[in-house]
């Protein structure tokens, strides 16, 4: 694969907003700065968009974050490794589990320790129904932001089975801290395998449901075509990652390219698209909740008894030294920076969000559009803004 | 790679290998060249993340760090150089725009100036906000100390 960013022209993305100074083409135009939230119900929590419009069509946006930021990184600080864990579901509330996948493992490296088995598979099978949960929701919310009620009361209904499923393992339903640096706190309990089984059986035919919803509906259709295009070379150079990647056509997962936990024993396809549009991102979405379910039909049969505990001591005191472990979050690349100074608290923890990175994207992908579409936008990036904040 | 930069920077640059990981340890002076043609030359098209580290005690207080990544090699690499505290560094912007809000970010939790960054302010935080909080020696108290001073007109809020 060629490098697509080495043209020298790159994107006029996320340049400033200048609000005093008008389009040169537009000087004849109606030009309006309106602000879009932070209360507002399409902004998946509180996110403020700046938008200067010409009419109904997008000149320029200026996201203002910041709104839920508490200060995860300096917590850390002050927190021992084991006790930080935790903190780390509450920034992607939707998929918590992929947060502590993540912030796990990247301790577990530092330490030079691995998972057993028997925990890699348990871990596994949550994170993919994690991932299913984290799509649904989004599903539901974005199709919802469209104008399509049906589908957030039928994503809803059948993530309640997953939430089932994590209640019964760790006692939580959405900040789950599932795992522990070193393996998994619990071990499964009886009737685990068949659970998770029955769910398999369950949603296979939801999914077909959704798609006979939305897929061919000719409203979503319209709302969805062509709106928030954005191309691969844009997307890259802009750092873009996860499902709004790979609509764009770039056939990159790190559960394929950089395999983690035991990722790289099962069978799965990276589903693409080619337009790198929000009905794209919908169908790539759709097919990955599909490869999930395959992997976690693989990891259920094949959960190999023994410890779910490594041998991790009691303190945990990393070596000197940086690590830096990122996984396939549902929404794109979740990365953990650690510098241990070889006490019990990290020197520093760096968390490289993807939906920070992500959202950085739609003033490209609005640009010219109108602002309907904006709504369209936000709600196909899929953030969380308690990750964007942190 | 790192030979042929080697013969060419001197030893302004070094490489490095922990737990698997590479990384350049690089002189500051070397930074938007060096970057460019980790780009360019090199294939690094995906600028994953752009953070920093404080170390008070150190002469030079900061490391700033790029994590890069190259979709064609399929490899990730961290560069990282250090500066002074009130030190400035050359923006990476415009070799990714991706770097932008994560400048933003170093700048609003460390206080490190990128040179030639398009709109250098705060991100995360409020525009009035006093301290990068990521510091080592940020007093996580003034703040509220100072508000309830102003505002309720007692000594401590603690």
């Amino acid at each position: 694969m060629s490098s697509p960013v080495n043209d020298k022209t790159l994107p006029n993305a996320v340049s400033n907003l200048d609000l005093e100074a008008p389009d040169k083409p537009y000087l004849d135009s109606n030009e309006l700065i309106i602000n879009m939230g932070p209360q507002h119900p399409a902004t998946h929590g509180v996110l403020r968009v700046i938008l200067k419009l010409d009419g109904e069509k997008v000149l320029g946006t200026e996201c203002v974050i910041g709104y839920l930021h508490r200060g995860v990184e300096k917590i850390a600080e002050n927190r021992t490794y084991t006790m930080f864990n935790p903190y780390v579901d509450r920034m992607d509330y939707c998929a918590a589990v992929s947060n502590g996948l993540g912030y796990c493992e990247a301790v577990e490296k530092l330490m030079n320790v691995e998972a057993p088995a028997r925990a890699q598979y348990i871990r596994v099978i949550l994170t993919e129904l994690n991932r299913i949960a984290s799509h649904q929701l989004w599903l539901g919310t974005h199709a919802l932001d469209i104008g399509a009620m049906t589908p957030l009361f039928y994503t809803f209904r059948d993530r309640e089975e997953i939430l089932k499923i994590f209640e019964k393992y760790c006692g939580a339903r959405l900040t789950t801290h599932a795992f522990r640096i070193g393996g998994c706190q619990y071990e499964t309990y009886a009737g685990f395998e068949k659970d998770v089984t029955n769910f398999l059986t369950f949603f296979a035919p939801k999914i077909d449901e959704y798609e006979t919803l939305l897929t061919t509906n000719r409203i979503w259709l319209e709302r969805t075509k062509n709106v928030g295009v954005i191309s691969a070379k844009d997307a890259i150079a802009l750092g873009v990652t996860g499902p709004v990647l790979r609509a764009s056509g770039v056939k990159w997962d790190i559960r394929k390219a950089l395999p983690y936990a035991n990722y790289s024993k099962f069978d799965f396809e990276i589903p693409i698209g080619t337009n790198g549009d929000t009905y794209d991102r919908y169908l790539v979405r759709m097919m990955e909740m599909r490869q999930s379910m395959r992997i976690i039909e693989q990891a259920v049969g094949g959960i190999p008894e023994g410890p779910i505990m490594g041998k991790v001591p009691k303190v945990i005191k990393p070596p000197v030294g940086e690590i830096y472990h990122s996984i396939e979050a549902p929404k794109g690349e979740l990365g953990y920076f650690i510098v241990s100074d070889g006490s019990t608290q990290p020197y520093r923890v760096r968390v490289r969000p993807p939906s920070f990175v992500n959202l950085q994207a739609l003033d490209i992908m609005v640009r010219g559009a109108l602002v309907a579409d904006v709504v369209a936008v936000i709600g196909t990036i899929d953030i969380v803004l308690g990750e964007v904040d942190r | 790679m790192v030979e042929k930069y080697k013969s060419q920077y001197g030893s302004g640059i070094d490489a490095l290998t922990y737990l698997g990981q590479n990384y350049l340890s690089v002189d500051r002076s070397l930074i938007p060249d060096l970057l460019r043609l980790l780009r360019d030359e090199e294939q690094f098209d995906y600028c994953v993340d752009v953070t920093a580290v404080h170390y008070p005690k150190r002469e030079k207080q900061f490391d700033v760090l790029w994590i890069l990544y190259s979709f064609a090699r399929n490899e990730r690499i961290r560069v990282k150089t250090q500066i002074a505290d009130g030190a400035s560094i050359s923006s990476a912007v415009s070799i990714w725009p991706t770097a932008n809000w994560l400048e933003r970010e170093v700048y609003d939790m460390f206080g490190i100036k990128f040179d030639g960054h398009p709109d250098l302010k705060r991100i995360l935080l409020p525009d009035g906000w006093k301290g990068h909080p990521l510091r080592k020696d940020y007093d996580i108290l003034l703040q509220d100390k100072e508000w309830v001073q102003i505002n309720l007109g007692i000594e401590s809020g603690q």
